[in-house]
């Protein structure tokens, strides 16, 4: 099977000496049903030996990277690597669904309890050990005669369960049907079947839900049990923040399938963007609400600028856009995709990196619209200063592109803006667009209105511009976008080509009808949407 | 507030609500059965369509309705619910289970050895022939398949409605191959098996996929298509006229049950001539031929595939979640109950001695199915049970000639035997829904084997 090319030892290339360490390795994970992106370019790790909490709104995909791990969606793009303790590595997204427990050594437990109910809590446990137990039978053939080799292994396998039945708490209750047991009892049984199948990752769906205080104290008392004395890992999902803050040792946290924090606990709680991912309150609320609770710190970190630990330095996702922006659209007509507004964290993420004055490159977009200042009651924050100022529709662009039909010379360019190495590298940057109505972008497939205002910022207006961009500029744009070869894969270049000659392609024939979501028609249609925006943005306030 | 009021009412009057029902029963009776006996139709002398009208009988049915409902609901139904009451008030006794309770399935193998003894000794050689027959080597076969479907549907909860494909594959397998090659029935017994289990798994393998209702289909299908095949495939199988004089099977090579044979038994041990002998002798082998089943079914119950059958019953995620490998656990469920279909079918060409595509019809599927979920699925007592109140319910209504006498001499029981056995099944499952046997014996116990009650086991979904 191709297990056995997966499964060879491969050794790892990346010289970080924190791989060594990481049981999980998660990188650029997207999981799409149909046109819904239940995940979107997802990279994160889990140390050995740690518990590391999955936390987000509902709907934030957290059971979807589990089914993904675990082999019951394959996803879309990305890699799952598992590093075992003996030193080999596991391609998850490759093994069969049920190879992952038996050889990666994955277990997992599910949101609504799936035990055998109808079967005793021992039996459980022993249905747990079957590949085990299956080995030791001679694959039945040595169990059906009665070989003195299988029921060596199955005491040894009574043992194991009676074993995880006493750290459950459940031995009274070994010979009773697991569907007659309370609730917290059938939770901690279910851990205690997924430890039988020995496992090097623990993966648990809310195991605190549906739990009282003291059950819920139980539960814990039982993972740090496993983590110390077993020395599973454990990844965990948990709206109890509770249990979170109180056994986890890191939290990723993701609103919209996409990552948004990433840290040790106390790190997580007051990031702001968590806050504003749990509380579903708008940016500027953020601010209000955190004054209200009186939290000094993070006023402090809004005012000066991004947390290191947050910047956008060591978080990739900080550079990409909201989820709708990453994602490619425009295939399919009814593609369904988050809306923009809706992601509270991106908002409160746009602003940091504002108030931060990110780069000479925004602070020179900034000067050029006064009005780009923060609006009281406006809430497009991110799109309104470059979207106030607009060319009405596509023809008004053509025309403006074609009176000017050789971009300036990228020399006469860095003079003028006194751009920093930085940002030198784009070749044909401009201070401001020519004639103060800059092409819409979004009309190019593979632009949404976040990428337009960070094209903006690096002083890139026209269609034309891009038309003209070298390899090494798609390159450098591809750094600033924090996209992998996804400017060639589109044609960006080729589209632009079209589009500043004036011509239609077919995606930006649907922008201007309105049809996609991501990119914004006109500077009417995006009024409309401006004021039909508040209503989306409420989907955020939940939990 | 008006509903417990009128309730402690009827409670207080029990007879007047029994009058009152009683009068709803007779009006519905007589709406339902005005027509079909208050008329009859008939010819007359001219050839003529004429009604009859029976108002005597109908107002005699009408009545007896009338009078049951009276008397359940103004006596019965109270009475049971102070019998209920006393039972609930009176403390809880733990009975020791008593010697029969105890050993009942060593009592039950004991009885099927003795039984043709018996029969022997109480009806004589020639008339045992039936007893030994009709009905012991009947329901064994019976018990039989169930139990290999047990396997399939009771266990792995995979419903499967053309079990009876490996039935008629065990069958012509024998056949075919000891008519044209000559070879004994001990070496054609697990070549049918294993070609059985074959069947099984290449049904298997498409079906994987598929649950409930669709897999029901798909089985349903192949059913038919292996019957379709052995109609069809004359050259091989005879089609509809079947495959005649199939040899019969020696005591291991030692002895003879053909009359012509210089081994007849008869002459080997110095005994007069009889058909009853091979009767006996095929008795035993289809009653070992169950016994093997059984304990093969409960060892494997006991080792890691069984459990993984019964957990693939009751929840294939969590199956694989656990590292099962769901594909080949299923195959060998599907595999193992089409092996013992395989032997019993091989077991039914060498009695018959003739085999046809008749005798592999939807039906006996059907039955077979019946059987096993009237027993109680998962339970080889309750299903054994079953078998011998479907089986041999079935051939006892031939016997009951008695009936003649209550119902005057034109009264055929033959002709209500599917109708009475319907309604038993009905009653059956309406006073135990989970079969004969609903509740489930754990495979494995820390401190007592308690057994799992029926509310917490699944059926399954495939």
């Amino acid at each position: 099977m191709n297990a056995s090319t997966t499964t060879s030892v491969t050794p790892m290339s990346k010289s970080d000496a924190s791989m060594t360490d990481t049981i999980l390795n998660v990188e650029h994970l997207s999981m799409k049903f149909g046109g819904l992106v239940a995940i979107g370019d997802l990279s994160f790790q889990a140390r050995r030996g740690e518990i590391t909490a999955l936390i987000g709104p509902n709907g934030a995909g957290k059971t979807t990277v589990f089914n993904c791990i675990t082999g019951f969606y394959k996803p879309t793009e990305g890699m799952i690597t598992l590093n075992r303790r003996d030193g080999s590595s596991y391609l998850l997204e490759r093994l069969p669904n049920h190879e992952i427990p038996a050889r990666a050594k994955v277990a997992r437990t599910f949101q609504n309890i799936r035990l055998f109910s109808g079967m005793t809590a021992l039996e459980n446990l022993l249905v747990a050990q079957h590949n085990k137990l299956m080995k030791a039978s001679g694959y039945t053939f040595l169990g059906l005669f009665g070989f003195s080799s299988y029921r060596q292994a199955s005491a040894e396998s009574i043992e194991l369960a009676k074993h995880w039945l006493e750290k459950a708490e459940l031995v009274d209750r070994a010979d009773d049907p697991a569907g007659d047991l309370p609730y917290g009892a059938q939770r901690r049984l279910e851990i205690a079947r997924a430890m039988c199948t020995g496992p090097e990752l623990l993966c648990l769906d809310e195991p605190a839900a549906g739990l009282n205080p003291k059950e819920s104290l139980a539960l814990n008392t039982l993972l740090m049990d496993i983590k110390n004395n077993t020395g599973t890992s454990i990844l965990l999902i948990e709206h109890d923040m509770s249990v979170v803050m109180q056994i986890s040792d890191h939290v990723v946290v993701l609103e919209y399938g996409r990552k948004i924090s990433d840290g040790d606990p106390e790190a997580v709680r007051t990031d702001p963007k968590v806050i504003a991912a749990y509380l579903g309150v708008d940016d500027e609320e953020v601010e209000d609400v955190l004054t209200e609770v009186g939290d000094d710190e993070v006023i402090e970190q809004l005012d000066t600028g991004p947390d290191a630990g947050h910047g956008p330095g060591s978080s990739a996702s900080m550079m990409a856009g909201p989820i709708s922006d990453s994602v490619e659209h425009g295939d399919e007509g009814e593609r369904v995709t988050v809306s923009k507004g809706a992601s509270r964290a991106a908002q409160v993420e746009t602003r940091q990196r504002r108030a931060a004055g990110e780069g000479p490159a925004a602070a020179a977009a900034a000067a050029s619209k006064p009005a780009a200042a923060p609006k009281a009651g406006s809430r497009s924050k991110a799109s309104a200063p470059s979207k106030a100022s607009r060319s009405k529709d596509a023809s008004g662009a053509a025309a403006a592109a074609a009176k000017t039909p050789a971009r300036k010379a990228p020399a006469a360019k860095e003079p003028a803006t006194g751009a920093p190495a930085k940002t030198a590298g784009l070749s044909n940057r401009l201070a401001a667009p020519r004639g103060g109505r800059p092409d819409n972008l979004t009309r190019i497939k593979g632009i949404g209105s976040v990428n337009e205002k960070k094209l903006n910022e690096h002083g890139i207006f026209h269609f034309d511009q891009i038309a003209d961009w070298k390899k090494a500029d798609v390159t450098l744009a591809e750094t600033y976008l924090a996209f992998d070869g996804r400017i060639a894969r589109e044609e960006w270049v080729k589209q632009a080509k079209l589009l500043a000659k004036g011509k239609e392609t077919e995606f930006s024939k649907r922008v201007d009808a309105g049809q996609v979501a991501t990119s914004h028609a006109s500077a009417r249609a995006a009024a409309g949407r401006r004021t039909a925006r508040p209503a989306a943005g409420k989907r955020g306030g939940r939990k | 507030m008006t509903a417990t009021v009128s309730a402690s009412r009827e409670a207080a009057n029990p007879v007047a609500r029994a009058v009152r029902e009683a009068l709803f029963a007779g009006v519905v009776s007589f709406g339902m059965f005005v027509l079909l006996i208050g008329l009859k139709t008939d010819q007359n002398i001219r050839n003529e369509l004429v009604l009859v009208p029976r108002w005597g009988l109908l107002a005699a049915v009408v009545a007896l309705t009338m009078l049951g409902r009276f008397l359940y609901v103004g006596f019965i139904a109270p009475a049971m619910e102070r019998a209920k009451a006393e039972r609930a008030k009176a403390p809880v006794v733990v009975k020791e289970p008593g010697f029969i309770r105890r050993n009942s399935n060593k009592i039950g193998i004991l009885i099927l050895f003795l039984f043709p003894v018996v029969a022997v000794s109480l009806v004589g050689l020639q008339g045992s022939l039936k007893w030994v027959d009709n009905f012991g080597i009947q329901i064994l076969i019976y018990v039989m398949l169930a139990w290999g479907l047990n396997i399939v549907v009771g266990l792995a909860g995979l419903l499967d409605l053309g079990y009876v494909a490996f039935y008629a594959v065990g069958a012509y397998s024998y056949a075919l191959l000891a008519s044209h090659y000559g070879l004994s029935f001990w070496i054609l017994l697990p070549c049918a098996g294993i070609m059985a289990a074959m069947w099984g798994v290449i049904l298997g393998f498409p079906v994987l996929r598929l649950r409930g209702d669709y897999l029901a289909i798909v089985t349903l299908a192949f059913g038919e298509i292996i019957r379709m095949v052995l109609v069809n495939w004359r050259v091989v199988t005879n089609g509809s006229a079947g495959i005649s004089s199939i040899p019969k099977v020696s005591f291991f090579g030692l002895m003879s049950f053909n009359v012509s044979d210089p081994n007849y038994i008869a002459k080997v041990m110095g005994w007069a001539t009889s058909g009853v002998y091979y009767k006996i002798f095929l008795y035993y082998l289809i009653l070992l031929l169950c016994l093997l089943t059984a304990f093969v079914t409960i060892r494997l119950r006991r080792l890691p595939v069984g459990r993984a059958w019964e957990a693939l019953r009751e929840d294939e995620i969590a199956c694989r979640s656990l590292g099962i490998n769901t594909t080949t656990t299923k195959l060998t469920a599907f595999a193992t109950g089409a092996m013992f279909g395989g032997f019993a079918g091989s077991f039914f060409a060498a009695r018959q001695g003739f085999v046809s595509p008749e005798s592999f019809v939807f039906l006996e599927s059907a039955i077979i199915l019946a059987i096993v979920v009237l027993g109680g699925m998962g339970s080889l007592g309750g299903i054994a049970v079953a078998a011998v109140v479907m089986i041999g319910g079935t051939e006892i209504l031939r016997e009951l000639q008695f009936l003649k006498v209550i119902f005057g001499p034109d009264f055929t029981p033959e002709l209500y035997r599917m109708l009475l056995f319907g309604m038993a099944m009905v009653i059956v499952m309406l006073w135990k829904p989970r079969g004969f046997v609903g509740s489930r014996e754990p495979t494995a116990f820390l401190k007592e084997r308690k057994a799992v009650s029926g509310s917490f086991t699944k059926e399954g979904h495939g």
